[in-house]
């Protein structure tokens, strides 16, 4: 298994007795030789890279800071600058952060955005790790949908269709994650089971799922799944969007979970044999809890991706922080600046899933290194 | 002891099998098991013929027949971007046809760029040079952090936002990017098939000229190799051209009045879209290319250095081929993901197989029908390139004996 880059392995450490580091005199202009210009081949990589470096960061920074307007209500002040137009992020931001969500009740998604990044935070925390925090994350799901929904406690109903921005993202990830790791778990542990039915059903479907494009499922739930429901009975599209995403994020969940399975000695299954476990305590006491740290990194892969697919729903006619910013440049004053309003969110975007693979990172050094 | 409690416990097990007591039987482990299994089977057949007896209720009522037999008809729309011959009298059959021919085309486009970028930014992280390590570092963080969707549309944004033809940018004074798409040399079209030919000969005739001298020591008698194999990729295609009378045999995009004549030209929708696909995967690609390389033992590289090869050879005949294997299963997966993710060509308008269908199900109203085509096909594609993939991984995988 490799190990993430900045991580010692384990392998280095552990061979042979440690030798102090040999010194180095390491003069600036040494650092330089070492680093840049050692060798031929080395110094044409440095001296082209600098070329084009130069080509193009100033050009960049007299677009992007220099020349910018930071601020301003009156798009004519933009159209007069040569550089950047930044002052669409605070005439719109509103828009792009909550979409069609009513105006006035946007502290309501405020509140919710708190609660994800909080709870996000929170589970960060490894001491903390259990199945409780599952459970907690269900119960901030649960106050999240009584907020967002409203209806009681005197909030102002707000259905599903008028969900947007970055809310919406966040439940929709949320949700996809809650809802399809379980799901990937069951669909893992089905794919292993001794069953022929189903070990069938569970390889079926996982393979069926995986071989085909997010978009079409996001399709198939928006347009087919309707017909397929008994007259009368409806399920509103949000809902359908968010099933159909866990069932994306299982399906690829399972296949991470398998390959931990897979990892487990069988000892392990046999000496919870010989303790007198039954199929569920030993799944769930011994096995279980070995393949959540074997796959921790993979399974923090696919969070990740799951949260860049959640752009995806904007392709069905939800408005997701994407599908968001999109509608806030169609103002035909501000479209031309639609080059930085996505550049903004795209900072957002990358902030979130750096952070997260950063986390995943350090966590798989931790656990390498303990075990 | 131990024997008299074996002995009791295969009668206790013995009994159990025989008796045909109801506890006797839920006791039994592979009687129980198929117990659940018939349950599953028929909880799975009865909500499957549930929603499907709905769906027909629901076609009927809307008075929509089913069946694949509307494929046949007139399609009646246009598609604007075409390999092959399409207007709107052809039938929706052959709309699919073009659409996957242009899925194809976008996948495969992007698969050759992203490898080329993946394997170059993946070297460039494992390089020396702290700035060609830190920018391609930043490369893949920035690319892999990001939804490709965005990227996508962002991609799409710039191309539209660039100058009109008049103005193009410039590149080498061969390619020409303007709000257009890319203009770039291409074949005289006529004969280009048989140009194109005569560049793959030349390219095998290059490699078995460079693959005979290998063994030879004599280090001229490489490098003249190398220049005739040169000459055979660069003169073949010429010679041909000559003697089909066509001396010009690759034409450079000129401009013309408002737009580009000669050469070829991309449209925006699938500029953007390549760009979109291939820099996102490209970012995928390069750490598989940094992790495959460096799971070879530096052991090999210190042998390789030893019986005096350069780097060069180093890398192609140690850690390349080495490398090979542990590269290919994942990079497998990404090339799959490619084409799926081409399915986002919908957004920029760019007509894939996904878009395509939107309309054929706008049109036609066959919704279930149109769906289950297109997720055969993307299925199908799926599996061939896996099965390829298991393929070349069979080929290249440590021969034990």
């Amino acid at each position: 298994m490799s190990t993430a880059p900045g991580c010692v392995s384990r392998a280095v450490v552990t061979s042979g007795p440690r030798r102090p580091p040999p010194q180095r005199a390491d003069s600036a202009m040494a650092w330089l030789k070492r680093n840049f210009f050692d060798g031929i081949g080395n110094m044409l990589i440095t001296f082209g890279l600098l070329w084009v470096l130069f080509e193009t960061v100033p050009n960049l920074v007299r677009w992007a800071v220099l020349n910018a307007v930071w601020y301003t209500p009156n798009a004519e002040v933009c159209h007069a600058a040569a550089g950047a137009c930044w002052a669409i992020v605070p005439e719109k931001y509103r828009v792009m952060l909550f979409g069609t969500f009513p105006y006035e009740e946007h502290w309501r998604g405020v509140i919710v955005i708190a609660i994800v990044l909080g709870l996000s935070v929170i589970s960060t925390v490894r001491r903390l790790w259990s199945y409780w925090l599952f459970v907690a994350w269900i119960a901030a799901m649960a106050v999240v949908f009584v907020l967002m929904l409203g209806g009681v406690f005197g909030l102002k109903p707000i259905e599903t269709h008028e969900w947007g921005g970055l809310p919406l993202t966040l439940i929709m990830f949320v949700g996809t994650v809650v809802g399809g790791l379980p799901a990937g778990v069951m669909l893992a542990l089905g794919r292993r089971s001794t069953m022929p039915v189903i070990r069938a059903l569970c390889v079926g479907f996982i393979e069926i799922i995986r071989g085909l494009p997010l978009v079409t499922i996001l399709f198939m739930a928006s347009l087919m799944f309707p017909l397929f429901l008994p007259e009368g009975m409806t399920i509103d599209k949000f809902m359908r969007a968010q099933i159909a995403m866990a069932i994306f994020f299982a399906a690829y969940a399972a296949e991470v979970v398998r390959g931990g399975l897979q990892a487990i000695p069988r000892g392990q299954y046999e000496a919870a044999d010989t303790i007198g476990l039954n199929y569920w305590q030993k799944t769930t006491r011994i096995v279980l809890p070995q393949v959540m740290r074997i796959v921790l990194p993979s399974m923090m892969n696919e969070i990740i991706r799951a949260f860049k697919n959640t752009t995806f729903i904007g392709i069905i006619g939800l408005f997701d922080v994407l599908r968001a910013t999109s509608t806030a440049i169609q103002d035909p004053t501000w479209v031309r600046y639609s080059i930085e309003a996505y550049l903004s969110i795209f900072v957002l975007y990358f902030v979130l899933c750096f952070a997260m693979s950063k986390y995943s990172e350090r966590v798989e050094c931790d656990l390498a290194v303990r075990r | 002891m131990s024997e008299q409690l074996n002995v009791a416990s295969r009668e206790r097990y013995s009994r159990a099998r025989r008796s045909l007591s109801f506890s006797g039987l839920w006791n039994n482990v592979a009687v129980r098991s198929w117990i659940y299994q018939l349950v599953i089977i028929a909880g799975v057949i009865g909500v499957g013929t549930f929603l499907i007896a709905n769906a027909q209720n629901a076609l009927s009522k809307q008075g929509i027949s089913t069946g694949f037999g509307f494929l046949q008809q007139r399609a009646g729309f246009d598609i604007g971007e075409t390999s092959i011959a399409f207007s709107s009298s052809d039938s929706f059959l052959k709309a699919y046809g073009v659409a996957v021919i242009n899925t194809l085309k976008v996948a495969a486009a992007s698969i050759v760029l992203a490898t080329i970028v993946g394997v170059v930014v993946g070297i460039g992280r494992l390089s020396k040079n702290l700035l060609l390590n830190k920018l391609a570092a930043g490369y893949v963080e920035i690319f892999r952090n990001t939804p490709q969707l965005l990227q996508l549309i962002f991609w799409y944004t710039i191309i539209t936002n660039l100058p009109r033809p008049r103005d193009a940018i410039s590149i080498g004074g061969v390619f020409f990017l303007s709000n257009r798409g890319l203009s770039y040399p291409w074949f005289e079209s006529a004969h280009y098939a048989l140009l194109f030919g005569a560049f793959l000969a030349g390219c095998v005739a290059a490699w078995f000229l460079v693959r005979y001298t290998e063994g030879q020591g004599r280090r001229a008698l490489r490098y003249v190799a190398w220049m005739f194999a040169l000459g055979a990729i660069i003169g073949l295609p010429v010679l041909t051209g000559y003697f089909l009378g066509d001396a010009r045999v690759i034409s450079v995009p000129k401009l013309r009045g408002f737009n580009f004549f000669g050469g070829a030209t991309t449209s925006p929708e699938f500029l953007a879209l390549l760009l979109g696909l291939a820099l996102y995967i490209a970012a995928f690609i390069a750490e598989i290319v940094r992790s495959g390389i460096q799971s070879v033992g530096q052991g090999q590289i210190e042998a390789a250095r030893t019986i005096g090869l350069n780097r060069f050879d180093t890398y192609r005949k140690v850690i390349f081929p080495q490398a090979l294997r542990v590269m290919v299963p994942p990079a497998a997966g990404q090339y799959i993901s490619v084409v799926k993710n081409s399915s986002l060509g919908v957004v920029v308008g760019y007509p894939e197989l996904f878009s395509v269908n939107n309309t054929v199900v706008t049109l036609s109203g066959h919704t279930v029908e149109a769906i289950a085509i297109m997720m055969s096909i993307y299925l199908a594609i799926s599996f061939i390139i896996a099965m390829l993939m298991n393929f070349y991984n069979l080929f290249v995988q440590i021969k034990e004996r």
